[in-house]
């Protein structure tokens, strides 16, 4: 099962492990991470579940036209490392990820 | 509290109550009573990719079951019967009932029915939940006849979905333009060439007097101007009503949903009400407002939550903002107040101001400006003047504004 470590700008962590085909944003709220909203639930439409995907093991298509529109317009600023997590979807068993949640999303 | 918190509702605004509250550090009793069997699940998929007969019929549930579980939540899968204020008590189907100490009502709205014979026969369907999206996608197949009521985003989400399998759609709304007072001119007639050059026959102007039965099911619709329009499905999108009963019986003041002070509170201080079903009144217009979206069930739940853990005073105030996907269409809208004198066309999107000032954009797969203005009107009203000495590009002034605050920082 993949795993994703959510690295808190206090510099706190957490480890999950996730299933396959979950988002990034939909594995932080079942378990409560701080700091990521998703309140579009999924739809690239809100720009609440931005992270900074620091280090992973699998290799994620460049963000959307869609994403990088949203991204432009993130609450904390946009480094090259930017996503919105509900695009981050592991499709490899193994994957481990290691994203930062930004300071503020709204 | 010793009785805790009830919520009412399994929408956005339930589950987004339900976990700021956790979030915030409330650690009282907590209960959920959602109408439905299954989990609450993510909304905006019933108009949109739960009819795609190729996705997964099992909606996404907006929390896992765990999340319940882990965070000391007590999910009760039956239906808010009553509320009896004088013990602080919420009846539930099956006998059971919940004590509170302070009870938010989140019910939501139920989709507004046609009072024309025939209605209820088994092809007439309105979209509300899971299990009306299963409903429909079902009937949904390539040739199938859809006839359509209301130009809503429903009614529009439901013709892109119905296309998307290559059925016949016919679409009627009685107003002039689609959407009618929910969008402006522009953006309306942008979206009817959309759903045109996407195969679906708009009938605008036209009011829906009848249906042909064959004694089982719908066959046609009548329409006033006396066409009668062949059917194998009808979908009524003509709008929602608020789920006020509960807070009604209860002896609290409704108006066409929950009415509510700025602080959300109902007329019981002990009850608040939030999101679909809730009415705000603005003591010094008189004005009333309710909103359906999910920005608006979470950011009120958000509010609530806040306040029930003693963080706020001030009232509640948040910038409304939507979006509809339609097909390859995406709407997205963001508003400061819904009245405009006037609008001007940015590229994909329309702004809209009253007495020289921006009260609103709306954008059609314009994401970057739909964004930009909702970051600015989060902090500044700019007015007509500023956006005509940028092209009316509003991100020119979004990114302005973002590199002020950089500055001052």
């Amino acid at each position: 099962m993949p795993t994703v470590t959510y690295v808190q700008p206090d510099g706190s962590q957490q480890t999950i492990t996730t299933a396959c085909a979950t988002s990034v944003m939909q594995a932080a709220l079942a378990h409560r991470i701080p700091g990521i909203i998703g309140e579009c639930g999924g739809a690239a439409t809100c720009g609440t579940c931005h992270v900074y995907l620091d280090r992973s093991s699998e290799s994620f298509l460049p963000p959307s036209e869609d994403e990088e529109a949203m991204l432009e317009w993130t609450a904390a600023p946009r480094t090259a490392a930017s996503r919105l997590s509900c695009q981050l979807r592991p499709s490899d068993n193994a994957a481990q990820l290691v994203v930062r949640v930004p300071e503020e999303q709204q | 509290m010793r009785d805790g918190i009830v919520v009412v509702g399994g929408g956005h605004a339930g589950v987004q109550t339900v976990d700021a509250l956790r979030e915030r550090g409330y650690s009282g009793p907590l209960t959920l009573v959602c109408g439905e069997a299954r989990l609450p699940y993510n909304r905006p998929p019933v108009s949109k990719e739960l009819l795609d007969p190729a996705t997964d019929p099992t909606p996404a549930p907006l929390r896992a079951a765990s999340f319940y579980r882990d965070n000391g939540i007590t999910v009760v899968p039956a239906a808010a019967l009553g509320i009896d204020r004088g013990t602080r008590t919420v009846h539930i189907s099956g006998g059971m009932a919940a004590r509170y100490d302070h009870l938010v009502l989140a019910t939501g709205a139920r989709a507004r029915t046609l009072p024309l014979p025939g209605a209820a026969l088994p092809n007439v369907l309105t979209l509300r939940t899971a299990q009306d999206a299963h409903a429909l996608r079902e009937r949904l197949h390539a040739g199938t006849r859809v006839v359509v009521l209301g130009g809503g985003f429903i009614g529009l989400e439901v013709a892109s979905a119905a296309r998307r399998v290559d059925a016949q759609v016919v679409l009627l709304e009685r107003g002039p333009q689609l959407l009618g007072r929910a969008v402006s001119e522009p953006t309306a007639a942008r979206i009817a060439e959309h759903h045109r050059a996407d195969g679906v026959r708009l009938g605008l102007g036209e009011q829906v007097c009848g249906f042909a039965t064959d004694g089982s099911r719908v066959t046609a619709v009548r329409t006033g101007s006396g066409r009668l329009v062949s059917a194998d499905v009808v979908v009524v999108g003509i709008g929602a009503v608020a789920e006020d009963r509960l807070a009604h019986e209860a002896g609290l003041p409704v108006q066409q949903g929950i009415l509510v002070d700025q602080w959300l509170a109902t007329a019981d201080p002990r009850i608040s009400a939030i999101g679909d079903c809730a009415v705000v009144r603005d003591p010094l217009t008189g004005t009333t407002t309710r909103l359906e979206s999910v920005q608006n069930a979470s950011d009120q739940a958000r509010y609530v939550a806040e306040q029930l853990t003693g963080g706020t005073s001030r009232p509640y105030r948040a910038l409304p903002w939507f979006w509809s996907d339609q097909g390859a269409l995406r709407f997205q809208m963001v508003q400061r107040i819904a009245s405009y004198d006037r609008t001007v066309s940015s590229g994909q999107s329309v702004l809209r101001f009253e007495g020289g000032l921006l009260t609103g954009v709306e954008s059609l797969n314009d994401p970057s400006t739909h964004q930009a203005a909702r970051r600015l009107l989060q902090r500044a009203t700019p007015s007509l003047a500023e956006l005509a000495a940028v092209d009316h590009d509003i991100r020119v002034l979004a990114r302005q504004a973002a590199r002020a605050r950089q500055v001052v920082a």
